[in-house]
């Protein structure tokens, strides 16, 4: 039970997200302890496939808490992220109360608007004490969303509670632990991100690249490893549209593992480049000439090193 | 413990108060995260309490190279953080209350150069604007290109009176609609649970328009010069009419200036803006502008069917491939791309210049913006659907 309990300093942190092999650097951890400890939000922001829904992932099972995510997207209303009223059971009900002749009007209402007929979504269930802890409530991309459930999450996040006003104020006795992700295809307002602690989930450095990847990637060799980081590396500095994140490196990998590859080649690499690359425009780029160019780079690089 | 629970609190003020003046919004709550933040971390190296500060001011990817130069500076002094960890017991930071430390250059420019640039206007005389009917008759058709100053005062005013567009596209929300197509079910239960649930009043439900994000690019070159001034003029109307209006300003480089020009005074906002831009009245690489725009810009200003307003004369020294596949490329991201050209004012222009002609197939309309008069329209092209008359295909087969 020791290990499910809050880390006790930043080094804590580190270890307990290494745990689930999530090596994450120090800055994502001291933010990240802070949002434990000073009970605050987490807001990460970052480029697709940097690993930042992964963050509340690993902390739920680490933890031991549950997770709970709201997948935003356009158009989400209260119905579909706090609460909505099991309808068909309250007609069910009031047509069973007038069959008992119950004329109470009062009487019906507040029976048909109890908890008994309430449909919990995520937001509202994450408001609920947990017998394992307050659970992880994951906000994903938030940026989907427009600006009006923005400002709704604004009472949530403050004060932990949500109001029904059939009902009155759910509160949190405890408050759950909240990480909200963007990609930041628009621009989030300041008031949201004023109640969080910000962090910006970069491209990993190659010597923490090859970490995560051996520790994801267990089955492809050493070597291998290091040319498939050296070679991700070497195509974000590339003048791409969009550069491969963390998990496509993690997708090409167990691709070439599949593949049996054990070193790599210009036809490989020209073959399973739709693995790294998602747009039209940067696979045309990277012609099988140029493919070669950067590969013979990426293996006189890991010469050197040697 | 109070005394030097205190110099610690009045050194994260000052370095509070330098982030704010280096452009990092830092409110006096962020001061007492900060507090809190360093009380619960138990910081123990320079790269915590670094990040640890991180974590609580910084709430933009942009402000971290901001925040990472202010912390350099302000905690300059070699041990000085060692110092401050160790027994959490700081001296004032040197001279950061009443000098501050000489890399807050910029902090400075900031701050003096707004000022002058208020008292010189303040100095300007002021410019009669008032004209009588027929005079705004004949502004109305005038070029910009050839009102003076005064026109040009009383051009602006007439900008600020425009009725501003109000194009809608529906969302995938919900909102009650008497004459709606979906049953509310919510709305209708209550409703019926009034009358005690006998009579069930039908409630509906139908979706909620919306005014799409607009995003302008604005040619700043030299050859554009006389049109600029105006045309941010009218973007200054049009931001402060409506939500989510995105301004870049591009000439060698692209630069946003959304947030500059959203100032209430036009000419406050339109200072704001020079004061951000570096290459204002030079030569025009559109191209390599696109580029910047479409990489860095378009995946987060173009989303929820945006339409783009693209303001240049379109004279490209080298219109190359990469002019045409940019523009692809944008005309591809949004909804609909319209390019105003001043150029259009001359009833023989041709598409000829290799510029235009490269980038015509790829816009959905083209106008001319060159008096009110154009203006004035493209507002009403703005709120209802596209015009037949301005199909760029009509001037590609005129020059064929």
């Amino acid at each position: 039970m020791a290990d499910k309990t809050l880390p006790k300093s930043i080094d804590s942190t580190l270890d307990l997200l290494a745990k689930a092999d999530y090596i994450a650097d120090r800055s994502l951890a001291t933010v990240l302890y802070l949002a434990l400890r000073m009970g605050r939000p987490l807001f990460v922001e970052g480029e697709a496939g940097v690993g930042k829904t992964e963050i509340a992932k690993v902390l739920a099972t680490t933890l031991g808490r549950r997770l709970i995510r709201l997948q935003c997207y356009e158009g989400l209303d209260v119905s579909a992220a706090v609460y909505e009223w099991n309808y068909g059971a309250q007609m069910i009900a009031i047509r069973l109360a007038e069959a008992e002749g119950e004329g109470d009007r009062e009487r019906i209402e507040h029976d048909v608007f109890s908890e008994r007929f309430l449909i919990k979504r995520p937001l509202l269930q994450a408001l609920e004490p947990d017998t394992s802890g307050p659970p992880v409530l994951l906000i994903d991309e938030i940026d989907r969303t427009d600006e009006a459930f923005e400002a709704f999450l604004l009472e949530v996040l403050a004060d932990f509670q949500v109001t029904v006003p059939e009902l009155g104020t759910v509160k949190a006795p405890h408050p759950p632990i909240v990480v909200v992700t963007s990609n930041r295809t628009r621009e989030v307002h300041d008031a949201l991100k004023r109640r969080c602690l910000y962090h910006w989930v970069g491209y990993p450095n190659a010597e923490r690249e090859l970490r995560i990847l051996r520790a994801k990637v267990p089955e492809i060799s050493k070597k291998l490893s290091e040319q498939v980081v050296a070679f991700v590396q070497t195509l974000r500095r590339e003048d791409l549209f969009k550069s491969p994140g963390v998990a496509e490196t993690l997708d090409w990998a167990s691709a070439l593992a599949e593949l049996d590859v054990v070193a790599l080649d210009p036809a490989t690499v020209s073959d399973t480049l739709g693995v790294l690359l998602k747009y039209q425009d940067d696979i045309t780029r990277l012609d099988a000439t140029k493919v070669k160019v950067l590969l013979d780079e990426v293996k006189s690089e890991l010469r050197a090193a040697e | 413990m109070a005394a030097s629970q205190g110099r610690l609190a009045e050194n994260i003020l000052y370095f509070a108060r330098a982030l704010r003046a280096a452009g990092i919004p830092v409110g006096p709550g962020a001061v007492l995260d900060a507090l809190e933040a360093l009380s619960v971390a138990h910081v123990g190296a320079r790269d915590d309490f670094y990040w640890t500060l991180h974590a609580v001011f910084v709430k933009r990817h942009e402000h971290t190279a901001l925040f990472d130069q202010a912390f350099k500076i302000f905690f300059r002094k070699r041990g000085y953080i060692e110092k401050m960890i160790a027994s959490m017991l700081p001296e004032s930071a040197p001279g950061s209350a009443k000098a501050p430390p000489p890399g807050a250059q910029r902090i400075q420019e900031a701050l003096f150069s707004g000022l002058d640039q208020r008292e010189q206007r303040k100095s300007n005389v002021e410019i009669d604007a008032r004209l009588t009917v027929s005079d705004r008759e004949v502004l109305q058709k005038k070029d910009f290109a050839q009102m003076s100053a005064a026109e040009i005062a009383a051009a602006k005013e007439a900008i600020a009176r425009l009725a501003l567009p109000l194009d809608e596209v529906r969302t995938r929300r919900l909102v009650a609609n008497r004459h709606g197509h979906l049953i509310d079910i919510r709305r209708t239960l209550r409703a019926s649970m009034k009358a005690g649930g006998a009579v069930i009043d039908l409630k509906y439900l139908g979706p909620r328009v919306k005014e799409p994000p607009l995003v302008a690019l604005l040619d700043i070159s030299g050859s554009m010069s006389e049109y600029t001034r105006l045309f941010l003029h009218f973007l200054h109307a049009i931001t402060n009419a409506r939500k989510r209006v995105t301004t870049l300003l591009f000439g060698t480089r692209l630069t946003n200036v959304s947030r500059a020009i959203r100032q209430r005074d036009p000419d406050e906002a339109l200072a704001a803006c020079s004061a951000n831009v570096a290459d204002w009245s030079g030569g025009t690489r559109i191209a390599s502008s696109l580029h910047v725009f479409n990489k860095q810009w378009a995946r987060r200003v173009l989303t929820q069917g945006a339409v783009v307003l693209l303001i240049t004369d379109g004279l490209e020294r080298d219109a190359d491939d990469t002019l045409a596949f940019e523009m692809d490329r944008l005309h591809r991201s949004c909804r609909r791309l319209i390019w105003l050209n001043p150029l259009l004012r001359f009833s023989g222009f041709e598409a000829r210049a290799k510029g235009v002609q490269t980038m015509l197939p790829y816009v959905d309309e083209l106008r001319p913006v060159h008096n009110l008069e154009s203006m004035a329209e493209l507002v009403r092209a703005l709120s209802g659907a596209p015009a037949k008359g301005y199909d760029p295909k009509l001037m590609l087969r005129r020059v064929a």
